[in-house]
């Protein structure tokens, strides 16, 4: 038994160090056998429009896959550590700031998925969480997420991906914190009041093992999910890189349109499950002129605002509170918006 | 015959979860009656925060996630 264990911690070890050689060296690959494809086909030769969009994609699309694996990987196994069981007990009862800050920062880790959005609100509240600092919770889990961040660090490198987990930490503090500000208890609907006080969860203890499965699980469940999207992405977004004249959005995605803020917002809603695919198309509008604030609007809004999760929110928010929540978190996305476009033209 | 009860608010992992606690109990022979709860005020009352959750005679046994066939069974047991 102990042999076996040994010798899948050494493979596991192999497997590591393979890995990283081979990231290490990804660019040099990705480029041989990009230049050798263009010795042999003519349209693809250097200069040439396809051989940029070809050139993008090839270097972008093992690049990003790899380090989504990787870190999916390593945030599975984190977010064991933090059940959210834990987390309601670490926010309940806590004072205002402190409480949304908390909430936004263990929203990045606790395990999260938008189908359990309902129960987790309820558990919450009958847990004593303040109505406010479960706001923040809700707005960080999807939008501060591993996907995005990965996408955005691969292709844009990690100033941009810190400026994003930055400000959406932000958004989901500040709007929690405004939201708690207001007395809205009232207008939550009212059975869900009715169940306070009567959940209880015990917590499971977890060995190592079952935690480096989570990991597994973790990768098998969301790159499983989102690869098709990615690679998409990055095609679409190779297509722009060669094809789209430079400046060609700099008129309507340009930090001089002031419409240009609230449209990335409204246009961002509807576009929930294509939040994989959004980065890479993101990275090719920049380039070509669009400003990086209305692009990071236009991917807060795609991420955290999303209509599925409205639908399953109404079942415990009255229409007027999921008004406001919605709301308030995309002025919250437009500030951000708008404060870059000021401050990086 | 085992009650299980499959709780979640009839998202495509609850559905998946039904079907493998069904395989598990085919495979290994126990006869099950499963039940798909899917509203939130009886899911609640089984004091869970993620689904879907599976329940085995009035008993929770996990929640917020999906396990296969195989790793079922032992819970039928």
């Amino acid at each position: 038994m102990n042999g076996k264990i040994c010798i899948k911690w050494l493979a596991g070890l192999f497997g590591v160090i393979g890995w990283v050689i081979l990231y290490w060296h990804l660019e040099e690959i990705s480029r041989t056998c990009v230049s050798l494809l263009s010795n042999y086909v003519p349209i693809l030769q250097e200069g040439k429009r396809a051989f940029d969009s070809l050139a993008f994609f090839v270097y972008d699309t093992p690049k990003v896959l790899m380090l989504l694996v990787t870190v999916v990987f390593a945030v599975g196994i984190i977010r064991t550590f933090f059940s959210p069981e834990r987390t309601r007990k670490m926010l309940a009862g806590r004072g205002a700031f402190t409480g949304n800050a908390l909430a936004a920062l263990l929203g990045t880790v606790t395990p999260f998925c938008s189908c359990s959005a309902v129960p987790l609100f309820i558990g919450f509240l009958s847990a004593g969480v303040p109505l406010g600092a479960t706001f923040s919770f809700l707005v960080s889990a999807p939008m501060v997420n591993e996907v995005a961040l990965v996408l955005l660090f691969g292709m844009f490198g990690w100033k941009i991906a810190a400026l994003y987990m930055g400000t959406g930490l932000a958004v989901a503090m500040l709007a929690g914190y405004v939201l708690s500000r207001v007395k809205l208890d009232h207008l939550v609907e009212d059975w869900v009041w009715e169940i306070r006080g009567s959940v209880r969860v015990e917590e499971a203890k977890m060995t190592w093992s079952e935690r480096i499965e989570a990991g597994r699980d973790a990768v098998k469940d969301v790159v499983g999910k989102v690869w098709m999207w990615v690679i998409l992405g990055i095609a679409v977004g190779a297509g722009i890189h060669g094809y789209v004249p430079q400046d060609f959005f700099v008129k309507i995605l340009g930090a001089d349109a002031w419409w240009s803020v609230p449209l990335a917002v409204v246009l961002g809603v509807p576009m929930y499950s294509n939040a994989a695919g959004i980065v890479p198309i993101i990275s090719a509008l920049l380039e070509k002129g669009a400003a990086l604030g209305t692009s990071l609007a236009f991917m807060m809004a795609v991420i955290a605002l999303s209509l599925p999760e409205a639908i399953l929110l109404r079942k415990v928010l009255k229409p007027k509170l999921l008004g406001i929540f919605f709301g308030t978190v995309a002025c919250g996305i437009m500030l951000v918006g708008y404060l870059f476009n000021a401050i990086l033209t | 015959m085992k009650q299980i009860q499959v709780l979640g608010g009839g998202c495509s992992k609850c559905i998946i979860l039904a079907e493998e606690i069904q395989k598990a109990a085919d495979e290994i022979g126990v006869e099950i009656r499963v039940e798909k709860v899917t509203d939130y005020k009886q899911i609640m009352a089984f004091g869970i925060m993620t689904t879907p959750a599976l329940v085995v005679d009035g008993k929770v046994m996990f929640s917020g996630k999906v396990l296969k066939a195989e790793a079922l069974k032992k819970y039928l047991k």
